[in-house]
């Protein structure tokens, strides 16, 4: 166990110094200045400005600088807001950016879980049917279009909710549920496959004959086995869910870290794009690493130390 | 043959004669020969398919929105770049199917023009990664050893990258355009293929069949297109059929963010992106047939790739 983990954890810091040295060297192969905006600066300002950012040192030295300052949790400040820094970007925004996510991953699991499971009990009905086209539909519809189609009709329609900004738990419903549905889908369906599968396990069969009620046979045996393969692609959803942020925080004007992305991104604002880019990778790498160890925790059958091998 | 008859209460033997039973003359040859036409692997799973009534639903929506695609456009009244600036914001009539956007250009025509897009971009996203990650994954998948471990650990690192984000990146750095767009989802697209081609790959190569090949001294290459592949077609063909709909949702995507198709052109992202700010005054058109078309597509990818899994691998039936 210690060695893999020691091993995932290298394998980790890999993949993000590739993801650093990517954005880097994209950024710095852009063609144009980013002060070469419609403002006429005189050549002074300009020259000063460049200096300011360490845009006159060889690329090498900025490289190396620029990683230095990563590894202190520096990522530089905003070229378009000049009063401001990534960190104070991250900072405003992460917090509500990280309380949108967990809401959706708690109501995504929970909802998934509860319809897989009336899916796979009801096998074949009515409630296994509609389950089902809710699932299907929930993985056709992009959470944007489904974000806007909210607005239009709960907000702009019918007025129940307010469609704008972060305030009380009102202004959460749609976003939540817009950002909510994808992932739900997918749990639903993995669960109800899974428990239509462990449903007609011997051990199953012993449960029933021993007189243990309904609900303590899925909720204890059943559904304890059924999850695993959920475990599996919570770190897809969860990366789904935070680019899924991006959107649904610029639809909902959600002044969350996705907004500022788009913005960066709107804005050309290079340093600010390479920030939020390496901080958001980190985080889902780190998801995954998390997802993979909980994985081998549950599943006493894979053996993590164990050499890779299909 | 007369039947017995029934009437009587008490049940009468039928009168059944020796002669009507003559022993087959048993012929060696004969014997073993295959009476029906054999069917084949592509023809079973057709039929399988066939069965399945929501993928054939999701195929027949397919043909129906690639004709449009194709000739939508074609029978519309205006081009796409039309603008006819006393049409304004029209709702859909009989003149304008799907009404008109704020510059009077005909959102039926639009909507189809999108259509091309989308779907160019999720096929040419589905085929890139099918020549990238055939040729890697049975490359390394065959090769085995140290050459097998090199190019998975490269994999392994990109299947660590968050696809999205990496596309973004691209996009952002690139020329906004279709190509940019194409070029952004196949640059790390192409992982999953590899890693599911690569362990089909190591399994099928220990079969006998390729050891006979090889014993007959053929060439890898062929040993590759000829043994190996055609046994693992049809994993590559759902996962072909899964990368369609992930594309054009990732195009729809970059669309609706602003980094994607610009105008003049259209795509459906693009179009539910511009229908943002006046879907408040009620011109729900505008976001509607765009969004509509965008889930239609999706749903029918997704619910074909099912079917296809079912299938194509009648070993995960149940």
């Amino acid at each position: 166990m210690a060695t893999y983990l020691i091993k995932r954890f290298f394998a980790m810091i890999v993949t993000l110094w590739l993801i650093i040295t990517l954005t880097f060297f994209l950024m710095h192969a852009l063609p144009g200045s980013p002060f070469n905006d419609e403002r006429n600066t005189s050549e002074a300002v300009q020259k000063n400005l460049i200096a300011h950012f360490n845009l006159d040192q060889p690329v090498s030295v900025q490289y190396i600088e620029y990683l230095k300052s990563i590894v202190q949790f520096d990522f530089g400040p905003s070229i378009k807001k000049s009063s401001q820094t990534v960190n104070d970007l991250l900072g405003r925004g992460f917090p509500v950016s990280f309380e949108l996510g967990m809401v959706t991953l708690v109501v995504a699991i929970l909802s998934g879980i509860l319809l897989g499971v009336l899916a796979a009990l009801k096998h074949n009905g009515v409630i296994d049917y509609l389950a089902m086209t809710i699932a299907v539909l929930g993985i056709s519809v992009p959470n944007f279009v489904l974000a806007t189609l909210l607005i239009q009709q709960v907000a702009v329609n019918w007025e129940l909710l307010p469609v704008a900004t972060w305030k009380s738990w009102r202004h959460m419903v749609l976003p939540t549920l817009a950002l909510a549905t994808g992932p739900m889908a997918i749990i639903a369906r993995l669960t109800r496959s899974s428990m239509l599968e462990v449903l007609t396990q011997d051990y199953i069969l012993t449960a029933k004959a021993k007189g243990l009620t309904p609900f303590k046979i899925v909720f204890k045996h059943a559904l304890k086995n059924a999850l695993l393969p959920v475990v599996t692609v919570l770190g897809a959803l969860a990366a789904g869910i935070l680019t899924g942020t991006f959107v649904i925080e610029k639809i909902f004007a959600i002044p969350g870290m996705g907004k500022y992305f788009v913005d960066s991104i709107n804005n050309r604002d290079y340093p600010v794009i390479m920030g939020t880019t390496i901080f958001y990778s980190a985080l889902l790498i780190f998801l995954l690493f998390l997802v993979d160890v909980a994985y081998g925790i549950l599943d006493p059958r894979i053996k993590l130390h164990k050499k890779e091998g299909r | 043959m007369e039947a017995p008859k029934q009437q009587d209460t008490s049940y009468t033997q039928p009168n059944i004669l020796d002669e009507w039973f003559v022993p087959k003359k048993a012929n060696k040859d004969d014997a073993e020969a295959v009476v029906r036409p054999s069917v084949s692997y592509w023809k079973d799973a057709w039929h399988r398919l066939l069965k399945n009534k929501l993928a054939m639903l999701g195929l027949v929506c397919l043909v129906l929105l690639v004709l449009m695609a194709a000739f939508g456009p074609i029978i519309a009244p205006d081009s796409a770049k039309t603008t006819v600036l006393q049409n304004q914001n029209q709702p859909p009539s009989f003149e304008h199917w799907f009404g008109t956007d704020e510059l009077g250009r005909d959102v039926f025509t639009r909507t189809w023009e999108g259509a091309r897009i989308s779907l160019f971009v999720g096929v040419m996203a589905a085929l890139i990664d099918f020549i990238i990650g055939v040729t890697y994954g049975g490359i390394a998948g065959y090769k085995g050893g140290r050459t097998d471990h090199y190019m998975m650990r490269f994999v392994e690192i990109l299947y660590g990258l968050p696809y999205l984000l990496v596309v973004i990146l691209i996009s952002v750095v690139l020329e906004p355009g279709l190509f940019s767009i194409i070029i952004a989802l196949s640059i790390t697209g192409w992982v999953g293929m590899a890693r599911m081609v690569r362990g089909q790959v190591l399994q099928i190569k220990n079969y006998e069949f390729v050891l006979a090949s090889q014993t007959f001294g053929t060439k890898t290459s062929r040993i590759i297109r000829k043994n190996l592949l055609p046994n693992t077609m049809g994993p590559i063909i759902v996962q072909m059929t899964l990368t369609v709909p992930s594309a054009i949702f990732a195009e729809a995507f970059l669309s609706f963010l602003g980094i994607g198709i610009q105008p003049p052109y259209a795509s459906w992202g693009s179009m539910a992106n511009d229908a943002l700010p006046v879907i408040l005054s009620g011109d729900w058109w505008r976001l509607f047939f765009p969004a509509f078309f965008i889930s239609l597509t999706m749903f029918s990818f997704n619910v074909l790739g099912d079917g296809l899994q079912d299938a194509l691998d009648p070993k995960l039936r149940r």
